[in-house]
């Protein structure tokens, strides 16, 4: 089996702060931890391993320092890590993205089954998971919140929605984003950290992927921000009082000229 | 304060930080409210390889020694004194094995123990010898190719949950303390049973039990080092596992001072923060530099142990007298910070103060560290 799980490295978000100037995150002095769901992908993954062997690799697309995040991976119990980083890629919008990662995971040594959290905590956009899986034409199953059976031809899940869960069975490969309700993330071991600290990161570069460059990066992401700002706090209401039929018609009336056209 | 660690070292004091903050903190109310032997944290403890840091890498363990037994009791001290102690008394168990076993003995008890799949335990003290450990009045009598073993041992930490215990225990009465030995007795030997759990003050979520042999018959093969030799084996055991019991002193004492920095930065009297007032201010001081004496000399004496040091009881035995002195009057501080609220059991700080005080008492008293230090003074300007 090899089992791949995707990593993203994000700000502490238990501590972040807003500038109020620009609405951006303040990224001084903010500890990078691992995405807290990639941590319950990378507890589903070691667990997939000893179950049924085989081989894990953490992928992940971002800067260098990056690198720590995979190496934290690795002193978890993770065998191998693959860091995705070039000036290429930057400003990849979820699409780019994953169109960056799934061309990375098919330079590797194949792939059963593709583990990643079901959200990062700082973009929130939940597309990453879907996107690779797309890109790479396989199954996806998302907000796994527990894998049944597992063989290395298919698997039986849980997919939690509002209502409830659904079980799917699925062929394999296929790529599961999981939700915290899957599992308990370990504590690393001491041998894993030591091995982490010395462990060889493997990194792909644009160059290294058979991939189309019109894709990679901002050029590649059909989403552009334009701007980032919080909306405007909401001004109170008015307060109306009187009889039914008053109140009705100066509703009607306040409603109307919201509403007339302004030109 | 990184006191030079090595690489590994400060893996070892991260990686035991996580599990204080994230597994032990949240439970140790708890744990001490039901007096609840912490299983659950002890196989964490073990899965993240840290059981064995102190054993030998050809036995299992991770390679270090003292100094990194003092990280990881610290660490989880700062978090719960008692769940540190059911770690650190695994080491207390198993330090004569490493001192004093064969290779034999080494290879067959001390895998499972640096693994963490069992712990281990230390049986000296009796209801009749304490700090005078020369009256114990357990028997080892041999028989063909076994030792027979008839006595109590009285508060022996780990006592029941520990599968490999090192009890002292009288070969020739007539020697006095030169007629004892030191043997390897395994749980399940029949003739060996256990006494009630102890209802304690603190270190409540600790396991503490009478260990009791009736006609126990220990094959010959169990004896460690040679008849005769058991109180040294149990002085150079205490020489190694002292500063373990400063470390987690130091580590009560810095949890507590962390409770109560945060709580006076909170607590709000007057119209401002109690810090802002001299009288905490001078008491927050205080313990912050005791601490820091303390974890120094804790640290000086388990890196001049791991050295390979001859002359170590002294610095041992200052190590635990002066860090568990500091522990009591710390919490004791702490709790004075918190007021009433200190008093409560709804607030961490009492229980610090509870778990403090035992480390001024097990593993000799602070009377008797006086007297070890007073001896190697003396004999020093004989030389």
């Amino acid at each position: 089996m090899n089992i791949i799980v995707c990593i993203k490295q994000v700000p502490d978000t238990a501590n972040v702060k807003i500038d109020p100037q620009t609405n951006t995150l303040i990224r001084e002095g903010v500890a990078s931890i691992i995405n807290p769901f990639d941590m319950y992908a990378i507890e589903e993954a070691i667990r997939t391993k000893e179950k049924l062997g085989g081989k894990i690799t953490a992928v992940t697309m971002g800067p260098p320092q990056a690198e720590d995040a995979l190496r934290e991976a690795i002193s978890m119990g993770v065998d191998d890590a693959v860091l995705v980083s070039d000036r290429a890629f930057a400003g990849s919008d979820t699409w780019a993205t994953s169109y960056t990662l799934a061309h990375a995971i098919k330079k590797l040594e194949g792939f059963d089954i593709i583990f990643c959290g079901k959200q990062a905590a700082d973009g929130d956009t939940a597309q990453v998971g879907p996107g690779i899986s797309m890109h790479l034409d396989i199954p996806q199953v998302t907000y796994v919140k527990k894998i049944e059976e597992i063989s290395p031809y298919q698997a039986r899940v849980e997919r939690m929605t509002e209502e409830g869960y659904e079980i799917i069975e699925t062929p394999l490969p296929a790529l599961f984003t999981v939700v915290k309700e899957i599992n308990q993330p370990r504590i690393p071991s001491l041998k894993g950290k030591i091995r982490a600290k010395s462990a060889q990161i493997r990194v792909l570069r644009a160059q290294d992927l058979d991939a189309d460059e019109r894709f990679l990066g901002l050029n590649g992401s059909p989403t552009q921000v334009v701007k980032i700002f919080t909306p405007p706090a909401r001004e109170g209401g008015v307060m109306l009082t009187g009889p039914v039929d008053e109140i009705t018609d100066k509703i009607i009336a306040a409603i109307k000229d919201e509403c007339k056209p302004k030109f | 304060m990184s006191y030079l660690f090595t690489e590994e070292q400060k893996m070892i004091r991260d990686l035991a930080r996580q599990i204080a903050d994230e597994k032990i903190r949240p439970v140790a109310a708890e744990y001490d409210e039901k007096e609840e032997f912490p299983w659950p944290i002890l196989k964490v403890i073990a899965e993240s390889d840290l059981a064995g840091i102190y054993i030998e890498e050809k036995y299992g363990g991770m390679g270090g020694g003292v100094t990194e037994l003092c990280i990881a009791t610290e660490e989880f001290s700062k978090a719960c004194g008692g769940i540190a102690v059911s770690y650190a008394a695994s080491a207390l168990g198993s330090y004569p094995i490493i001192l004093y076993g064969t290779e034999e003995q080494k290879k067959k008890y001390l895998p499972d123990i640096a693994s963490g799949k069992k712990l281990a335990a230390f049986g000296l003290t009796e209801a009749g010898a304490g700090s005078d450990a020369g009256a114990v009045s357990t028997t080892a009598k041999k028989e063909g190719d076994y030792y027979v073993l008839n006595g109590v041992k009285q508060w022996i930490t780990n006592g029941g949950e520990a599968e490999t215990y090192t009890v002292i225990a009288m070969t020739d009465k007539t020697k006095g303390s030169r007629g004892a030995s030191a043997f390897i007795v395994e749980k399940g030997t029949p003739g060996f049973e256990f006494g009630k759990k102890e209802k304690k003050l603190g270190i409540r979520s600790s396991a503490t039990r009478e260990l009791i042999f009736t006609n126990c018959k220990i094959p010959k093969e169990n004896l460690l080092g040679k008849e005769g030799l058991g109180f040294i084996v149990a002085m150079k055991t205490f020489d190694k596992s002292r500063p373990g019991i400063g470390a987690q002193a130091v580590g009560i004492a810095q949890g507590a001072l962390d409770y109560a920095l945060r709580y006076a930065k909170e607590r709000v009297q007057f119209g401002k923060p109690v810090s802002s007032f001299q009288g905490i201010q001078f008491m927050l001081a205080d313990m912050g530099t005791k601490i820091e004496a303390a974890r120094a000399l804790v640290y000086y004496a388990a890196g001049l142990i791991d050295s390979g040091a001859k002359d170590i009881s002294k610095l041992s035995a200052m190590s635990k007298l002066y860090a568990s002195d500091v522990a009591m009057e710390v919490t004791t501080d702490a709790v004075q910070i918190f007021g009433g609220y200190g008093y409560m059991r709804d607030y961490p700080v009492e229980k610090y103060m509870r778990d403090a005080k035992i480390t001024q008492i097990y593993e000799g008293t602070n009377q008797i560290q006086r007297g070890v230090i007073a001896s190697e003074l003396i004999k020093e300007t004989l030389k």
